[in-house]
């Protein structure tokens, strides 16, 4: 077992991505996640590693393109406007069927916005956030711990589908401190002669390309990749259950969300309130048929969100509208407070009972 | 029989889709001559742009990667950075690389970044039915000039060559032309050149190629040859704008 050191979110991602074999990192300044940066800027050239400080969000997500077409674990990190920015790359990723790893340390928006922690960027990294038929797998980590660990799985899952994968964390996230567990991980083999690495006159030549100006190819080519997309559903779905045994009431909520909501859920519990709570670890693909079978016996749900409510919308989704659904939320940087959750619960369990 | 003309090996079998006249492809194949000169095919990996080569992945024999519109050098930075022992290109148009592209560019530029850049410059968006470039001449008429380009609301041609040179990076920026043999020749050994720097770890080499576009340009192939002489190569002066790869590397 590994000691356990105390680090910041930001921080524990580089590690861990260092860890999971990452020797490729292109990144671009923007608070609040420039510790990330600054961690690979010092580690990289020390292990044989590259660090670029690119240009600008695009060039960066652009290299991350390059390296990927040549079979490499390779990262770049952002928070929500540079994440705009990638868009464009990131959908070129997925169109080309390449895995990699994208960071988003979320803030305030829509625009410039702020620098405090926010989940605003929900639909766009759930919904594929560029233009075209695709999705992103998309982490959501409510420790420092998880931070590390989803950043192992995410290269690894984006590998073994050959789907880019989002982390999806927030400026709290990023900036606080915790223990933290990080051991070596020996990457798990995955097919990679779709590589561009030089055909050294043995093979024909590979070609890493997102156009296909024949339509009928281009269906087929998104065909295929939802057709991996269904497995992912099936296969991929990570979520937590607190306290939903006997549950009449569900709070849905993830990140920094969900560790204000468990302690607002104790609360209520003492005061007689049947309530537990499910939190989504995968955003996309969205743990459905969990809210669908939570659905058969609690009375109401509760999406609590950093955001002017957009994950309520995939909680209405799953469980068909069969039940209420309430939302308590701050946004523009603002965070619920275990009492205003406490509140909205007491509300839901008095108006629906 | 003895063979006294073939195809190059570091081209496919596709037939091009160019249009007639066009000169890209004297410019694939003097690229293609170049990676077999120096017997590279098999760890060069080539960058296609957006544009009217966007299908240069069919056409190189080498692995191939199709880059989002401008992001060739960026995409590039990327692979040669993942693979410092392997060869690679871009090959980009004047909207890609000097307009959409150009901080990508710039940037590859003054980090010396090890690739090779071939940039066709021709004065007009081709792919796209011929709307003005960022190189397209004070007056000329595009879809989107039709008046000519007014250099008062559109500004002035940019001169990529002479822009890349104010930098301290680069390694080697040449201006070669194709409309005769003699400038095909000497555009032949300026993308040798271009390619060999990069053996040899010397850095960043952008080739601009001074290239027509009789479709968009509304000329015959033989007047629009006849319009990079007249026209294009007075405003775009051939000859080599940096070359540092005669010195020797600095600690």
């Amino acid at each position: 077992m590994a000691e356990k050191v105390l680090m910041k979110g930001n921080e524990a991602i580089a590690e861990a991505a260092i860890q999971a074999g990452c020797r490729h990192y292109f990144g671009y300044p923007i608070t609040p996640q420039t510790e990330l940066a600054a961690y690979m800027a010092k580690r990289m050239p020390k292990i044989g590693g590259v660090f670029l400080q690119a240009e600008s969000e695009i060039a960066a997500i652009n290299m991350v393109y390059g390296v990927a077409g040549t079979g490499k674990r390779v990262m770049t990190s952002s928070s929500s406007p540079g994440i705009s920015l990638k868009q464009e790359g990131i959908s070129y990723i997925a169109g080309a069927d390449l895995p990699a790893l994208i960071i988003n340390v979320q803030r305030g928006g829509p625009g410039l916005g702020g620098i405090q922690p926010s989940q605003s960027d929900y639909f766009q990294a759930t919904k594929g956030g560029g233009h075209g038929d695709y999705h992103l797998i998309v982490l959501a980590p409510a420790s420092v711990q998880e931070m590390a660990d989803l950043t192992v799985k995410g290269f690894d899952l984006s590998e073994k589908y050959r789907v880019p994968a989002m982390l999806l964390a927030d400026g709290t996230m990023g900036q606080m401190m915790e223990p933290v567990e990080l051991s070596e991980v020996t990457p798990e083999p995955h097919d990679k002669s779709w590589a561009v690495t030089g055909t050294m006159g043995k093979r024909k030549h590979n070609i890493i390309n997102s156009l296909y100006l024949n339509p009928e190819k281009l269906e087929q080519k998104n065909y295929e990749r939802y057709e991996r997309y269904a497995q992912i559903e099936k296969n991929e779905c990570m979520w937590e259950e607190f306290l939903m045994e006997d549950a009449q009431f569900c709070v849905v909520a993830f990140g920094i969300a969900a560790r204000v909501s468990k302690n607002a859920v104790i609360a209520a519990r003492k005061e007689g309130i049947k309530v537990g709570m499910i939190r989504p670890i995968t955003l996309w693909p969205f743990p459905e048929k969990v809210l669908a079978k939570a659905a058969e016996t609690c009375k109401a749900f509760l999406s609590v969100e950093l955001s002017m409510g957009q994950m309520i919308e995939d909680v209405k989704l799953s469980i068909d509208c069969k039940r209420p659904v309430r939302l308590c939320n701050r946004t523009g940087g603002m965070i619920p407070s275990p009492d205003q959750v406490l509140d909205s619960i007491r509300q839901m369990a008095k108006e629906v009972e | 029989m003895a063979v006294v003309f073939e195809k190059p090996k570091s081209l496919t079998d596709a037939p091009l889709h160019y249009c007639p006249g066009c000169t890209h492809g004297i410019v694939h194949r003097l690229v293609a001559e170049a990676i077999d000169d120096l017997g590279i095919e098999g760890k060069t990996i080539g960058v296609a742009p957006v544009g009217c080569a966007v299908m240069a992945y069919d056409y190189f024999a080498c692995d191939m990667v199709e880059a989002a519109h401008g992001r060739a050098p960026a995409v590039a930075t990327g692979l040669k950075r993942s693979l410092p022992e392997n060869i690679i290109f871009t090959y980009q148009g004047d909207g890609d690389l000097a307009s959409i592209g150009m901080a990508e560019t710039v940037h590859a530029a003054t980090r010396n970044e090890n690739i090779t850049i071939i940039f066709i410059n021709n004065a007009i968006y081709g792919m796209t039915g011929g709307q003005m470039a960022p190189t397209s001449l004070p007056g000329q008429v595009t879809q989107t000039s039709p008046y000519g380009r007014d250099v008062a609301t559109a500004g002035f041609p940019i001169k990529v060559c002479e822009l890349l040179s104010a930098l301290d990076g680069p390694a080697y920026i040449e201006r070669v032309a194709v409309n005769n043999v003699k400038h095909v020749n000497q555009a032949r050994k300026a993308i040798k050149k271009a390619f060999q720097n990069q053996i040899d770890g010397k850095g960043f080499s952008l080739i601009e190629v001074v290239s027509s576009c009789p479709t968009n340009w509304g000329m015959t192939p033989a007047k629009a040859l006849q319009w990079v002489e007249e026209k294009m190569i007075p405003y775009y002066p051939l000859g080599v704008y940096r070359d540092k790869s005669t010195q020797k590397k600095e600690d």
